[in-house]
Formats: structure tokens, sequence, C-alpha cells
């Protein structure tokens, strides 16, 4: 019985940019920092949700070759790599001017919709995120 | 694929992105070009080549998604979807319509309302470049 999703992983081509944006823009902490010879494994939560990280990982070695590598990288910055992230906050247009005001890409402005107000934004590699103020069920 | 190559793609789909979003406003290639920060016969090349079609290309098929939606998510007349998607004449809608779809606005709506499913997801699998052209219909509209 599988009881948690622990991990997920997006891939970023930069992972120093990416502790910028996730870290000093959405406010994720750093839960796990090493280097493990070519591979870092980089981990990020949220403040109170240490259980439940986001695996930034740089396409490379020794999981795969330049040219995939290169692929990937290609693909992110297409917006066809897959990486979607959906978080949920208390307040989507509060949250949504604080993210413009900090310099994120907003893709979608906040909509009311049947489940929620969210939108949408782009991490600064092509991943596609989307923030929703969900509706109580 | 160069970091250079890197950068041109994520400002191109800077200005796909615009597409998505601002599909119902009157957008031109000098707006879109200026998104991406390249010049404009520069930004049909590029586009082209990451994209696999025109930007207006992509613009016409963004609104047709829209369309798609509306049309079986509403009881609006088809003038109106066209106007509320972007197009400024019905016969141009009309036409795009059937050559993406594959049959006219009126036809399609008779398939029924859409199940109700998180617009993000609608959007992601609706939007143009996860559909095709309709089989057997010319794609090279004037651009």
């Amino acid at each position: 019985m599988l009881t948690a999703i622990t991990i997920t992983q997006i891939y970023v081509p930069d992972q120093d940019a990416a502790l910028d944006f996730y870290v000093g823009k959405l406010g994720f902490e750093v839960q796990s920092d090493m280097n493990f010879g070519p591979m870092r494994w980089l981990t990020v939560n949220l403040p109170g949700q240490p259980d439940r990280a986001v695996l930034l990982e740089k396409p490379g070695a020794p999981s795969m070759s330049e040219e995939n590598a290169a692929q990937v990288r290609e693909a992110i910055s297409k917006g066809v790599a897959g990486g979607h992230l959906f978080f949920a906050c208390d307040d989507a247009y509060k949250t949504h001017a604080e993210l413009k005001e900090k310099g994120v890409e907003i893709t979608e402005e906040p909509v009311d919709q049947p489940y929620g107000i969210d939108f949408g934004l782009r991490d600064p590699f092509g991943n596609h995120i989307r923030i929703a103020q969900m509706k109580q069920p | 694929m160069s970091s250079a190559a890197e950068a041109s793609n994520r400002r191109l789909l800077r200005a796909r992105d615009a597409m998505d979003r601002r599909y119902a406003e009157p957008l031109d290639v000098p707006t879109l070009a200026r998104i991406a920060h390249v010049s404009e016969a520069h930004f049909i090349r590029t586009f082209r080549a990451t994209f696999g079609e025109t930007p207006n290309r992509y613009l016409q098929r963004r609104r047709v998604e829209r369309a798609m939606f509306l049309l079986r998510s509403t009881d609006r007349s088809v003038t109106d979807i066209c106007m509320d998607v972007g197009f400024s004449s019905l016969g141009t809608f009309s036409r795009v319509f059937r050559d993406v779809v594959g049959e006219p606005p009126s036809m399609y709506r008779r398939r029924g309302p859409l199940p109700a499913v998180p617009t993000c997801f609608a959007m992601a699998w609706s939007r143009p470049s996860s559909f095709g052209e309709a089989s057997g219909t010319s794609t090279s509209l004037p651009s």
C-alpha cells in the first residue's frame, strides 16, 4: 500500500537559477542540496511541508547522454517537456500580485473557475506552473 | 542544442504564451515580435522553425480551439463566438474552422456539451499544438 507522494521531479537546465526562482520568488526552502560527483541532488519544499518535495534535476550525466540532455533542454525551452507543477494558495489575487511584483512571468491572469480561482506562470526555463485558490467542496 | 538556441526558444515561447492568453485581441506580428525581442521577419521564420507553423497559423488554431470550446459549452451564436475568439470576419472564421476541424462550426456544435474539466487541463489538451489539421485539407493558408 502506497502512503504518500514524497518527491516530484522536474527538469531544470540550471540548478542555481532554479533556486533563485523556486526559493527566491516562489518561497520554497532548500530541503537537500548534495553533490554526488556528476550529480547534484537538489530538492525543495514549501515551508511547513517537509514531507512533500520537488526534485530540481539537471538533465545530463549520469542518467542521460549530452545528446539526450540537449533534447530535454530544447523541449523545456519550447514548453513541451511536461514539467507541470500545481499549487494551492490562500488568496489567488494577492499571490498573483506578489509574484508579478517579483517579475515572475505570468502566462494567464487569475480566472474564477468552478473549482477555484487560478492563474498560470512559467519558471525561467519554460516549465508550466499553476496556482489555485481552491473552493471548498 | 546550444544555450543561445534555448534562449531563442524561450523568447518565442513567451510570444506563443501571449497568443494563448490574448487570442481575443487583434494581435499582429509586430506586437508578437516585440514580445520575442526579434525583428518581424526573423520572428516569423524562427517561430516556424521552432514550432512547425507560422505565428499566424498558430493564432488561428488557438482561436479555433477556443471557438470549439465555446460552441459546445455556451449557447452564444456562431457569429458572437467568431468575434469572441478574435476573428473579425465570419467568412474567415468559417473557412479556417472548417480547415482545422474538418466540419463547419454549426455541425461541430451538434456534438453536444463538453464534460466539466479544470480549464488548465482542457487548455493543455485542446491547445493548437495538441490537435492536428483535419485530414485531407490544405494547410497552406495564406499567412
